[in-house]
């Protein structure tokens, strides 16, 4: 059985602005994002039947709820994050101690090779892709190649809407590939025309990848991604996915959706 | 003519990914030019790529604009060395693993800042003064006991010429040396050149000399009058001859022959053979070249063009020389530190039928001056560019032609 691991959460807000989505003045509602949460929570152990592992949420770190920045998980190994921002740094010893308490190998890169986890790290069994540009630098990839004997195709994120490459970029467990295009420029559609053929993409209409479409959850045939995705919800039925809508907008509002709520462990 | 430039290290899939694809556009797309260096592409898909790139720019303010659009992807200014350097333990030695000159723009690494090394020049040392942060090229004769003299390959840069704006002959930076190919627009160019640069010269721009060095078949040949108006007329700054054609040019001025031959009617005169030695006679008896023009024994001429027009005259003595006149330096180590010497402020150099003193020549030039090597035997110009001369342009003719051709090109009315 999958295992996520998520956060709760209690802290959750808008206590600063570190990519265009976040706004001060556009505060979260918690009893809103506390449910809505909850209903994710739900689908993803009750319907998809993963196994969910809840850490500990920690006052004045309201981003700890998107676990898929925490880092990379490789079978026991567990390659921790660097973030970009100081904002976030704070997580990085937290995550660091709930791989270590669980017994992962915990890895690390040099402090200054800026790295977000799973939100700039996805692929298919054989291929793992990179985005950078916005938060990792496309130094740490050669070094995740290394360790973790993948190759790594780097991706330059272009729009600074789709900061993380889990924003537009969604490989999916059948082989195929749910992505915006126009978050990458001609070389980065190139290499990933290169790996995934042209009936393997399936281009998401940019208002619904707006509304984090590409942020999904996939495991086996399942897809949670957030509610609001008309088109993409029927192109992923057309190839015989079957799709869970979560309303998820209290998280969009920090730029962030079911995939960033989430990491695999395994 | 020099451009700048930094290398950078790429690592990872960069191949598939089209990363390199995209720094060497970005590249280029910017205005900056880039070798390719030490490409190495991952064995299987697993193992990543590596490639080292030199990037080039015109200016130091693009290359580092490039470099800052290019370090997002992965494009690290790899890091340098400084060079090193030794004392010299004995006069006129260099340390062991002294490092050889080029004779193309060349910079050393001292204490983290890039220094151009001066005087370039193939074939010698360099000398650091790190007090003062400066860097010298210094022949091994020269070397002095405790000189600092860079050894090892680390911390030089030496930078290839950029191609020069000027789509002329000396564009193509290619020594091609054929006796089948039309002189004319190569002669054309050379004097577009000349008239270029005598404005310079007359304007007291730098580097506008012209320098000739020429051999005795310039005035056997019936180059004279033309070379004459030459540096009369203002083309020529710095003349690098040997004792013949000095004592062939005054023979013509004082007999009218050319090693005993009448230049006019080409008929060898009655013990014509001793002109030569008389006319040196005489001069020494005079005691200088400049006294003979002055006092008005030598009254025309190359030599006389050049008393009066100011020109530097160098002239190097070899070991089947008669007299020889005065002025001849006739140890070639101080001869060819007396050519070194009048280098500086050459931006052309003319090296007419005369194989010792071009290839002399050609070994003091460094690159970024505009070589033309006049030979009536293709050897001669190979030579010069099988010596490493590769920015010579060669031209297969006789020096008269070629200076009557010059000289006509640039108005000389005869």
């Amino acid at each position: 059985m999958s295992r996520l691991l998520v956060c709760p959460p209690d802290y959750f807000q808008i206590d600063y602005e570190i990519n265009p989505w976040m706004r001060r003045d556009n505060g979260v509602d918690p009893s809103r994002a506390v449910r809505q949460w909850q209903t994710l929570m739900t689908v993803l152990e009750q319907e998809v039947g993963v196994g969910v592992e809840r850490m500990q949420p920690v006052q004045g770190l309201p981003d700890l709820v998107f676990t898929a920045n925490a880092g990379v998980v490789v079978g026991r190994r567990a390659l921790v994050s660097r973030f970009r921002y100081p904002e976030r740094q704070r997580e990085e010893v937290h995550f660091a101690r709930w791989f270590r308490e669980r017994g992962y190998e915990v890895l690390t890169l040099e402090p200054s090779l800026h790295f977000e986890g799973a939100g700039d790290l996805l692929g298919f069994p054989d291929t793992w892709f990179g985005g950078y540009r916005q938060r990792s630098n496309i130094r740490a990839f050669p070094k995740l190649s290394e360790i973790f004997q993948r190759e790594i195709i780097p991706l330059e994120l272009v729009d600074s809407r789709f900061y993380h490459l889990d924003t537009c970029f969604c490989p999916l467990s059948g082989g195929d590939l749910l992505y915006l295009p126009s978050a990458f420029d001609s070389y980065g559609r190139a290499a990933i025309a290169e790996r995934v053929s042209d009936d393997r993409r399936l281009a998401v209409p940019e208002e619904e990848a707006l509304r984090f479409a590409c942020n999904a959850v996939c495991v086996g045939k399942q897809v949670v991604m957030p509610a609001g995705c008309p088109r993409t919800t029927r192109l992923l039925e057309d190839r015989g996915y079957r799709t869970h809508p979560v309303h998820l907008d209290e998280f969009m509002k920090s730029g962030g959706a079911a995939k960033c709520l989430t990491l695999a462990l395994d | 003519m020099t451009a700048v430039q930094e290398t950078v290290f790429l690592q990872g899939h960069i191949i598939d990914s089209l990363i390199l694809a995209k720094v060497l556009d970005t590249i280029l797309m910017m205005g900056g030019t880039f070798d390719l260096q030490d490409v190495k592409i991952g064995a299987t898909r697993d193992a990543p790529s590596q490639a080292r790139i030199v990037v080039r720019a015109s200016s130091g303010r693009l290359l580092a604009e490039i470099l800052r659009a290019i370090q997002p992807h992965g494009a690290a200014v790899e890091r340098e060395a400084d060079c090193r350097f030794e004392p010299a333990l004995a006069a006129g030695v260099f340390p062991e693993q002294f490092y050889a000159t080029t004779h193309l723009p060349t910079q050393i690494r001292l204490d983290g800042e890039w220094v151009d090394v001066e005087g370039m020049e193939m074939d010698l040392g360099i000398c650091v003064d790190p007090a003062k942060a400066r860097a010298r090229t210094i022949p091994m004769g020269t070397v002095a006991v405790g000189d600092l003299i860079v050894t090892g390959r680390e911390g030089i840069r030496v930078t290839p010429l950029a191609r020069p704006a000027e789509r002329d002959v000396f564009g193509f930076m290619e020594s091609l040396v054929s006796s089948e190919r039309p002189h004319h627009p190569i002669i054309a160019d050379i004097a577009q050149r000349i008239q270029k640069l005598r404005e310079w010269h007359r304007e007291g721009r730098p580097g506008a000399k012209v320098l000739l060095a020429g051999g005795p078949a310039i005035v056997h040949a019936g180059g004279r009058e033309a070379l004459t108006w030459l540096i009369e007329s203002g083309y020529v700054h710095v003349l690098f001859c040997g004792n013949a054609l000095a004592a062939h040019d005054m023979e013509a001025a004082l007999y009218g022959t050319s090693l005993g031959y009448g230049l006019t009617a080409g008929r060898s005169v009655p013990h014509g053979h001793e002109h030569h030695l008389r006319t040196i006679n005489r001069i020494r008896a005079i005691g200088s070249i400049e006294q003979a023009v002055r006092s008005g024994v030598i009254t025309g001429g190359i030599m006389a063009a050049c008393v009066q027009c100011d020109v530097k005259l160098v002239m190097a003595g070899t070991i089947r020389d008669d007299g020889p006149l005065p002025g001849v330096l006739t140890d070639s180590m101080a001869a060819q530190q007396a050519m070194r010497a009048a280098i500086p402020g050459v931006g052309l150099a003319l090296l007419v039928a005369s194989t010792l003193h071009a290839i002399a020549t050609g070994n003091l030039l460094p690159a970024t001056v505009p070589t033309v090597c006049v030979d009536v035997n293709p050897a001669v110009p190979t030579k010069l560019a099988d010596r490493g001369s590769f920015q010579a342009v060669g031209l297969v003719m006789d020096a008269a032609s070629f200076l009557t051709e010059l000289a006509r090109e640039l108005g000389w009315r005869p």
